[in-house]
């Protein structure tokens, strides 16, 4: 039996030998690996964006909307009519044993003023809660707390937006800024939580106490009315469970009759994510699959050479045995030339599929992720074409009748 | 029994409808250390015959017996073994591997014995040494003459020391005086190192060197003189 060393240096010698043929053939490997890894390096990038996407929102997230109002027989959004209270929020946290937090929300848009600075965004009145239900922890200082709900302060907390355009480098907190025109002090700032879904800024917020928001800054003709609802269920298992217990809840407390429609909406954010996710993830299998198409050509391109070369070579294979080389001697001498190809060219795509996913990531602006199990399956992949698509022309080599190789013009 | 022996060996061969019967019911023994010149013309089946005695073809029936050992139920590793070990073949075309160095195709046979590097090397440099070629080591056959491209071809018969030296027209392809170098190596060895050597030719002259002479016709042996 002859060594494994030896084989290969027969193997590099014959490649060697038709060094276009073998470069072309390469190629066709080196086309496909690099596909792979750079459609599974965009579909993963993409995947993960959704993921932090997801938990930037917060997990296992319902939202309550207030319902539709029909005027005239012409149905509104969901949202136009002032449905949703403090007090349902209250019903929710007390009642509904699959939630964990609930928090009223009641928002609008203001002008902020700061010194000679001033800005526009959004202010959001909610309970303590909140920064629970949405996974938001605060960088410096304190959140307001239940009293300061109950009598409506003006204390604030900022996002890490809001904070650069009003105070730059310096330090916001115990400092008074005003929003629309009302004094507020600033007790904390919160972390930062980066885009959202929908590619909206959301550090550039204020909190404040929803009675705050309520009675002092926005006004409402409805006591107690707040724009959504936000739940946190227990667990991702209990939001099935947490959805209705608060249909039911809510339906009791509106007076709804069983024939009629709900005046709100529970939404499951957390799903709809999911089912975005899961549809990236589909698309990230099929990206990958088309790539595998390409490398499944160069696989026959490897066949088709490494056959020609049985053929061309065949009175080399009689030498061979003539002077004593076994079935598997043959085998593994085309067997190795057909790996070498496909390894040689899975490396080279290996290395031009993860340059090329961070130049796409670059010129592009896309997330490209490299994860060690595509380049595994890359390299796997290419080095199993080689065995499958090499076994067949080094299989017919080595069955060939020494003397009719010999003989073979 | 003879170091060589076959009997009734039987080699039919089918070219579409036609069966061509290449060797017909031959037996005949040779012993350890004999010189043999296998005479015929075209197409008498010395050729086939000796393609059987090297284990590069198989007869439709018929026993072969080698040192004793029946051939005829070897498999295709088996028989490679056998080539590998007790038989060196000097083909009429030289049958050397292209692009590749005189001492690398005399190691050739050790390549598939499995020896270590180093060894090859020295048994392939003493082999070339043997036909008068070390000096030539480097060479790719089409760098070589023909009488040289022969002698390579022998030294890779000879470098696994095996018993059985096969010469299938070995120069055919030469002209006199090389023909006459490469069969002084062939006698020389027969005489130094006591291994068989059977050879196929149709000169009669070349025949002159050997010791015992086949005649082949029509795929059957029509004299044996010593």
């Amino acid at each position: 039996m002859i060594t494994i060393r030896s084989t290969f240096k027969i193997s590099f010698r014959a490649l060697r030998v038709n060094k276009m043929r073998s470069a072309l053939t390469i190629l066709g490997i080196i086309i496909g690996v690099t596909a792979v890894i750079a459609m599974l390096a965009v579909g993963t990038g993409a995947r993960r964006t959704i993921a932090e996407q997801i938990s930037s929102m917060g997990s296992n997230l319902l939202i309550v909307l207030p319902g539709a109002t029909t005027a005239g027989g012409v149905r509104m959004g969901s949202g136009t009519q002032p449905t949703l209270s403090l007090s349902d929020a209250e019903a929710i946290q007390k009642e509904c044993f699959g939630v964990s937090d609930v928090a009223p929300i009641f928002n609008g848009i203001a002008q902020v003023v700061y010194g000679h600075q001033n800005w526009s965004t959004g202010v959001v009145g909610s309970t303590p809660n909140i920064f629970d239900v949405r996974d938001w922890p605060l960088d410096s200082g304190k959140s307001f707390t239940q009293q300061d709900v109950k009598s409506a302060t003006k204390v604030c907390l900022l996002g890490q937006t809001v904070v650069e355009n009003l105070f730059g480098s310096l330090d916001p907190r115990g400092q008074i800024i005003r929003i629309n025109k009302i004094p507020f002090t600033i007790i904390g700032v919160l972390s930062r939580k980066g885009q959202s879904a929908m590619g909206q800024d959301q550090d550039d917020t204020i909190f404040v106490p929803v009675t705050t928001a309520q009675k002092k800054l926005f006004g409402t003709s409805f006591p107690g009315m707040v724009r959504v609802i936000m739940v946190k269920a227990k667990s991702s298992e209990d939001l099935p469970l947490a959805e209705k217990q608060i249909n039911e809840l809510l339906r009791q407390r509106h007076h709804i009759a069983k024939d009629r429609d709900n005046d709100f909406t529970v939404r499951n954010l957390t799903q709809i994510m999911e089912t975005a996710e899961q549809s990236t993830k589909v698309m990230t299998l099929l990206l990958g699959a088309i790539a595998s198409v390409s490398l499944l050509v160069g696989g026959i391109g490897i066949m088709n050479i490494m056959l020609v070369s049985v053929t061309e070579r065949t009175r080399e294979i009689g030498i061979r045995m003539a002077v004593g080389a076994k079935t598997w001697d043959i085998r593994l001498q085309f067997i190795i030339e057909a790996l070498t190809l496909s390894l040689v060219g899975g490396i080279i795509g290996i290395i031009i599929g993860i340059s090329g996913s961070k130049i796409l990531s670059i010129l592009a602006g896309w997330t490209t992720i490299i994860t060690p199990f595509s380049v595994l399956l890359a390299f796997g992949f290419s080095g199993l074409i080689g065995i499958f698509f090499g076994f067949y022309p080094a299989y017919k080599a080595s069955l060939l009748n020494p003397i009719d190789a010999l003989r073979y013009e | 029994m003879s170091f060589v022996q076959v009997r009734e060996l039987t080699k039919i061969y089918q070219l579409g409808d036609i069966d061509v019967r290449a060797l017909d019911n031959v037996s005949v023994a040779v012993e350890k250390g004999e010189f043999v010149a296998i005479m015929g013309p075209s197409g008498s089946g010395k050729s086939t015959f000796m393609h059987i005695l090297g284990c590069l073809d198989t007869p439709t029936s018929g026993q072969y017996f080698l040192e004793g050992e029946d051939i005829g139920n070897l498999g295709r590793d088996e028989l490679a073994g056998i080539r590998n070990q007790k038989v060196g073949f000097v083909f009429q075309g030289f049958n050397l591997l292209p692009r590749t160095p005189a001492l690398e195709n005399v190691e050739l046979p050790m390549l598939y014995h499995g020896i270590s590097s180093k060894e090859r090397k020295e048994r392939a440099m003493m082999a070339l040494r043997d036909v008068g070629l070390e000096d030539r080591w480097d060479h790719q056959p089409n760098q070589l003459s023909g009488g040289q491209q022969q002698r390579v071809a022998l030294a890779r018969a000879l470098v696994n020391n095996a018993p059985l030296i096969l010469a299938d027209e070995p120069t055919g392809n030469l002209d006199t005086k090389t023909s006459a170098e490469i069969m002084e190596i062939f006698v020389r060895l027969n005489l130094e190192s006591n291994m068989t050597l059977i050879l196929v030719t149709h000169e009669s002259d070349i025949a002159a060197y050997s010791r015992r002479t086949i005649k082949f016709l029509d795929g059957s042996i029509i004299s044996d003189t010593r």
